[in-house]
């Protein structure tokens, strides 16, 4: 059943989106993560726009993160405080990032930068993660070998001015990195269309030091709203947020979420890792190859600049 | 100056018998409704030739043109810079429509010769305006030619030769197939009866593709009420993820 997208011009088959929606959804469930960084890919694969996928993708986040955050409110897993102070920084961010990505859709060159971070990022998440697994597989067939210690240094971090005491989290530190991973993450969420949670959540447990437990359903509450924002500025920049995409790719999206979350159940958390890695590693592959090898049409045509 | 108009009015039909020969014309619709479940549509244009003379000998060639709004287009090309592909130089096209397809009785050199081509601009590479290229582009007509071939291969643009069927020089009729990824506006149709590569008559009509009900509904708020349509977005989106997450739980619950 083709479907005829209103903003993105393009007829596409429902069942192609409910199912991509429903993959991606299934993945972000076992996985743990928005899934974003996956789905723009694919729906630039399928031919959506770079710049409707990337502004659709974020509408779309706002709902998985919102489905996903529910759950961490009743087990008070949420530091709302440093959420709100990474907020500040995550709308800088995304306001900047819609800047960048106005000026360079002016130049013609927004898919090389969407391209470039995709392929960029992806290839250190999905190495860096693949490396810790097998290492982590490898200690686990050996036996025996304890917990890596815990060490908590006082690092130049806690040298900075403004601090402030985050009671959730336990922690009493200053206001400058949060706010600064928060720009970070708003920029990637604007220009790639994804959530952040996979830059985000590394970050808060190596550079803030906060908690585990609380990671999750923090980095997920920041997302919605940076996520909700940046989708408010394309959709009155650029205009280029599908509803109908939008909506095709959040039903797929919430229920394969949940068949997802029964399948990471029965798997081990190694093995998780390293099938998650090896799919990021395969989107990256198939970016960069986009990129390196000639194309077989040179030319491509959009709207002229300046209307 | 009474006499003059008088003299015009006795004149003008007199110009039209010349020719002898004129279009009537029909079209399966007069509109394109783009609906959610669009995909694509074909047109069927049909008409006669009326005349009040006998048949000319020489045979009657027909044209049919069908034409979007035109746009400037952007044409960009990639090269390989610091060992990736990106785009690099740019020619901007003036006008080009969003769809053109031309159909004709015969091949394209049996029906139209190239002065009347120039002065009504009717096979694909006419129907694109582009004048100034940009002076380090020496190549500019590639440029045009990668438009022309993009678009080709997405139907938008169609050669049709010969896919026009006359009848007894007198009925004619031809299908055009219109994708799914079109643009609205006002698509002009153009019929040209030409003899000798010579046109003899012309007409003119339009064909209205619009979207429709949603489409048009949700196209048009996202354009001119943007904060709206941005809002209505994240409602939906909220009010998914917490029905998803509301229904999940009560079914694991039981």
């Amino acid at each position: 059943m083709q479907i005829y997208l209103p903003v993105a011009e393009a007829s596409v088959s429902a069942f192609v989106l409910l199912g991509l929606g429903g993959l991606v959804g299934i993945l972000s469930g076992m996985f743990g993560v928005g899934g974003g960084f996956l789905m723009t890919p694919l729906l630039f694969f399928i031919g959506i726009p770079p710049a409707v996928a990337v502004a659709t993708e974020a509408n779309q986040i706002v709902a998985s993160s919102f489905s996903g955050v529910l759950a961490h409110f009743r087990r008070r897993t949420v530091d709302i405080k440093m959420g709100l102070v990474l907020q500040v920084g995550g709308l800088i961010g995304a306001a900047l990032g819609v800047l960048v990505f106005n000026y360079l859709k002016s130049l013609g060159q927004v898919d090389l930068l969407v391209r470039l971070c995709y392929v960029v990022f992806l290839g250190v998440v999905g190495g860096l993660m693949f490396m810790e697994s097998l290492q982590a597989l490898r200690k686990a067939r050996r036996a025996g070998g304890g917990p890596a210690p815990k060490r908590r240094q006082r690092t130049w971090i806690h040298s900075l001015p403004f601090k402030m005491r985050f009671r959730t989290s336990g922690l009493y530190i200053s206001v400058i990195p949060p706010i600064c991973v928060g720009i970070l993450v708003g920029i990637l969420a604007a220009i790639m269309g994804v959530g952040g949670g996979f830059i985000m959540v590394p970050a808060m447990i190596y550079i803030l030091g906060m908690p585990t437990k609380v990671v999750v359903g923090t980095s997920l509450f920041q997302i919605i709203l940076v996520t909700a924002f940046t989708t408010m500025l394309h959709a009155t920049t650029n205009y280029t947020v599908d509803i109908v995409l939008a909506v095709l790719l959040l039903v797929g999206g919430v229920i394969g979420a949940q068949i997802g979350t029964q399948i990471g159940l029965r798997l081990k958390a190694e093995q998780l890792r390293i099938l998650l890695a090896l799919m990021v590693l395969v989107v990256c592959g198939k970016l960069a190859a986009d990129l390196l090898l000639q194309p077989s049409e040179l030319y491509s045509l959009g709207p002229a600049v300046g209307h | 100056m009474r006499i003059l108009a008088l003299l015009f009015a006795l004149l003008t039909p007199l110009a039209a018998l010349a020719t002898g020969e004129e279009v009537v014309l029909g079209l399966s619709s007069d509109r394109v409704s783009i609906t959610t479940s669009f995909d694509g549509s074909e047109i069927l244009i049909f008409g006669a030739v009326k005349r009040e003379t006998p048949i000319p000998e020489d045979p009657l060639e027909i044209i049919i043109t069908v034409a979007g709004p035109s746009h400037p287009v952007t044409v960009r090309r990639k090269a390989n810079r610091f060992g990736i592909w990106v785009n690099a130089e740019a020619v901007e096209v003036d006008a080009a429509p969003s769809f053109y397809a031309v159909a004709t009785t015969s091949a394209w050199k049996d029906v139209l010769t190239d002065t009347e081509d120039l002065r009504h601009k009717i096979s694909i590479g006419r129907a694109i305006r582009s004048v100034g290229a940009p002076m380090e582009i020496r190549d500019a007509p590639h440029f045009t030619e990668a438009l022309i071939r993009i678009r080709r291969n997405a139907d938008l643009y169609q050669m049709l030769e010969g896919k026009v069927a006359l009848d007894e020089q007198t009925l004619f009729r031809t299908a055009i197939e219109m994708p799914a990824d079109l643009t609205e506006g006002a698509y002009a149709t153009r019929i040209f009866l030409t003899r000798h590569g010579k046109i003899i008559n012309q007409y003119e009509t339009t064909i209205d593709v619009r979207k429709v009900g949603l489409e048009r509904l949700l196209f048009v708020m996202s354009r001119q009420q943007p904060v709206l349509y941005g809002l209505m977005s994240l409602a939906i989106a909220i009010i998914a993820g917490w029905g998803a997450s509301a229904i999940f739980t009560m079914l694991r619950n039981r």
